[in-house]
């Protein structure tokens, strides 16, 4: 699929990532990198939430076992002996690379998300938002009594800065492309299929729950991967890092965006990432009558998320896509998007 | 091994959180039954419930029955409040739908706690003599305790004679088994909605109250866990079912008391884990729960 088109976007991305890594100062970078970091998040949650039609709210919990994982595993050998001393000794003496631990973050969060979908996947209804946010309260009381490894409530601080904006790019162009060649391929169809109705899906032979839980698997993957992005780039983590405000602003983001729809993930994650940083520098200088705002932001985002849901419940793409071809061509850009958009 | 002694307190521990427990299943159990919507900001009527009694207790005279019931009647049209905003401009979009706009009230609703009243902890303490242990036989408890388990229990029983002896409450039941059918039969939904909504809220302010007492303190998120907690246990008792609601908070609570209690203390911080991984537990063996309503069951 590497076409010339597609050698041509990259390169334009990897210019402007370019030309950001010298203009921008390390403050702007970072939330360049928080956005990229988002934008994995939204595109994993929409395979479950948008194409299958289940509704995950673990996200939270992925993230925080990719997130330990790779720390886990990147600390140096040196610091790891101060910081748990209590380690097993084959760990303590482990120190690999970042790519291949946030690989393994990955790949345990996508396991721990199998475990969960076992008893879940096979149920009706939304039973899985309750049992992924229970996912969340067990990982961190995992983290907080597992003092040995995770070092309790103090949390690991100190981690490497690995992640920087080519790296968080690298891996959302990752996470784009295999969602998208995921969602595109008969897997895809057949979780869509599961959407607009399992009953019809089982009928012509669709194994559901297999499905089902393919996107889950898939979807905390990245999540694990996106939380060792993000350890690394904060380089401090602590049981506390991963509540249950991250689940709801990447929910935010997807519904912003519109759920089934890739580049309506892309939009609705750098969407929701700059503006609640631009309300927060607003929101500190607020106050009424000398009683500060705090909380503000939150609750405008919160508001928005419900108004959406009442006025434009299909986000701002509704299941469509922006083909990049589109922009520069009205007419073949009709016809994509009438091929696109789902019966629903 | 265990003392007699010990295991009837832990029994008296299990009944008062069991208590908390089943007052907030209620409410979710009872809209879910109705609208299938896991309600996510019910947790934080938990909370609300607990502030307004705070508020009460420091700053007027009225006796403590009052910073029970006030709260209720607030609560309970706060959920009124809520249903019709937020809730009855989604009837018929799909159930997802719903789930969202929960998230969206419940991060509303502890937000502007956050803002009107900071999110620092406060103390909730009540009078002295409420809260001192009194030796009765074998087991020692608080007059709280024992107040606030016969008044959720007493409430329970009022609730039950109110959807098995009174028409609202026949319909409400109606409702739940099929939505559509009531409906056709002449049932004001809305109507019925807004009392599911009325009950649940006013339970769960009472659960508020009780629940800042055990623990002292309350701040804008404590009402998270509870709600979380109290979906585990409809789900065990079978969501949808009232009794099973009641089954449910009082098994939760027992099992929570006495894994903390009867287990070496090292893994008294795996508590709420625990919970969680009884709720995968039971959605493995038993997904409909310990009294399935008929319409779980056909669906």
């Amino acid at each position: 699929m590497l076409n010339k088109n597609t050698l041509l976007y990259l390169a334009v991305l990897a210019a402007l990532l370019f030309a950001a890594q010298t203009l921008l100062n390390d403050y702007y970078q970072r939330i360049l990198a928080v956005v990229a970091i988002n934008i994995i998040l939204t595109l994993s949650l929409n395979l479950t939430n948008g194409f299958v039609g289940d509704f995950s709210l673990g996200h939270a919990a992925f993230m925080a076992i990719g997130a330990y994982t790779s720390a886990v595993l990147t600390l140096p050998v040196a610091s790891k002996a101060t910081l748990m001393p209590d380690l097993p000794p084959w760990l303590g003496q482990l120190a690999v690379p970042f790519l291949v631990a946030t690989i393994v973050g990955g790949v345990l969060a996508a396991f721990v998300a199998m475990i969960v979908g076992i008893p879940v996947l096979r149920l009706r209804g939304h039973y899985l938002a309750v049992a992924t946010l229970g996912l969340m309260v067990i990982v961190r009381a995992v983290a907080i009594n597992w003092t040995a490894v995770t070092r309790g409530a103090k949390g690991i601080n100190g981690l490497p800065v690995f992640t920087d904006i080519w790296w968080a790019f690298g891996w959302a162009v990752v996470t784009g492309y295999v969602i998208w060649r995921l969602v595109n391929s008969t897997y895809g169809r057949a979780m869509c299929a599961i959407r607009e109705d399992a009953t019809a899906a089982a009928a012509r032979g669709i194994n559901v729950t297999a499905h089902r839980m393919l996107a889950f698997c898939v979807g905390a993957f990245f999540a694990g991967i996106a939380g060792a992005l993000w350890g690394h780039l904060i380089s401090a983590i602590t049981p506390h890092s991963f509540s249950f405000l991250i689940t709801f602003n990447v929910v935010v983001m997807l519904v912003v965006g519109g759920m089934g729809s890739i580049s309506g993930s892309i939009v609705g994650a750098t969407l929701m990432t700059l503006v609640p940083e631009l309300l927060r520098s607003v929101e500190t200088r607020l106050s009424l009558g000398g009683h500060p705002l705090y909380g503000l932001s939150q609750i405008i985002i919160a508001i928005t998320i419900a108004l959406v849901m009442i006025f434009r419940r299909q986000g701002l793409l509704g299941g469509r896509e922006i083909r990049l071809p589109q922009l520069f061509d009205r007419r073949g850009a009709d016809a994509v998007d009438r091929q696109a958009s789902p019966s629903a | 091994m265990y003392s007699l002694p010990y295991i009837a307190q832990q029994i008296v521990n299990g009944l008062n959180l069991g208590s908390i427990y089943a007052l907030v299943a209620i409410g979710l159990t009872i809209v879910y039954g109705i609208l299938r919507l896991i309600n996510f900001a019910h947790g934080d009527l938990v909370m609300v419930g607990a502030y307004l009694a705070l508020a009460l207790i420091l700053n007027t005279a009225l006796p403590l029955g009052a910073a029970v019931l006030v709260p209720m009647i607030v609560v309970g049209g706060v959920g009124i409040l809520v249903e019709r905003l937020a809730y009855r401009p989604l009837r018929g979009a799909p159930e997802v739908a719903m789930l969202i706009t929960s998230l969206a009230v419940s991060s509303i609703i502890q937000n502007g706690t956050v803002m009107s009243l900071s999110a620092q902890p406060r103390a909730f303490r009540l009078p002295a003599d409420l809260i001192a242990q009194q030796q009765v036989g074998v087991v020692s408890f608080s007059t709280l305790e024992a107040i606030s388990v016969s008044v959720a229990i007493g409430l329970m029983a009022l609730l039950t004679v109110f959807v098995t002896r009174t028409r609202v409450g026949v319909a409400m039941r109606a409702c739940a088994e099929n939505l559509r059918a009531a409906r056709l039969m002449g049932i004001d939904i809305n109507q019925v909605i807004a009392y599911a909504f009325a009950i649940g809220s006013a339970l769960a302010a009472v659960a508020g109250f009780m629940w800042a007492g055990r623990f002292g303190s309350i701040e804008p998120f404590m009402g998270f866990l509870p709600g979380l907690k109290a979906f585990v246990a409809a789900v065990i008792g079978g969501i949808g079912s009232i009794p099973g609601a009641m089954l449910g908070g009082y098994l939760l609570g027992f099992a929570e008391i006495f894994f903390v209690g009867f287990l070496p203390p090292e893994f008294s911080g795996y508590r709420d884990a625990f919970v969680f991984g009884l709720l995968l537990l039971v959605l493995l063996v038993r997904p409909r729960g310990l009294l399935p309503t008929t319409a779980e069951r056909e669906g």
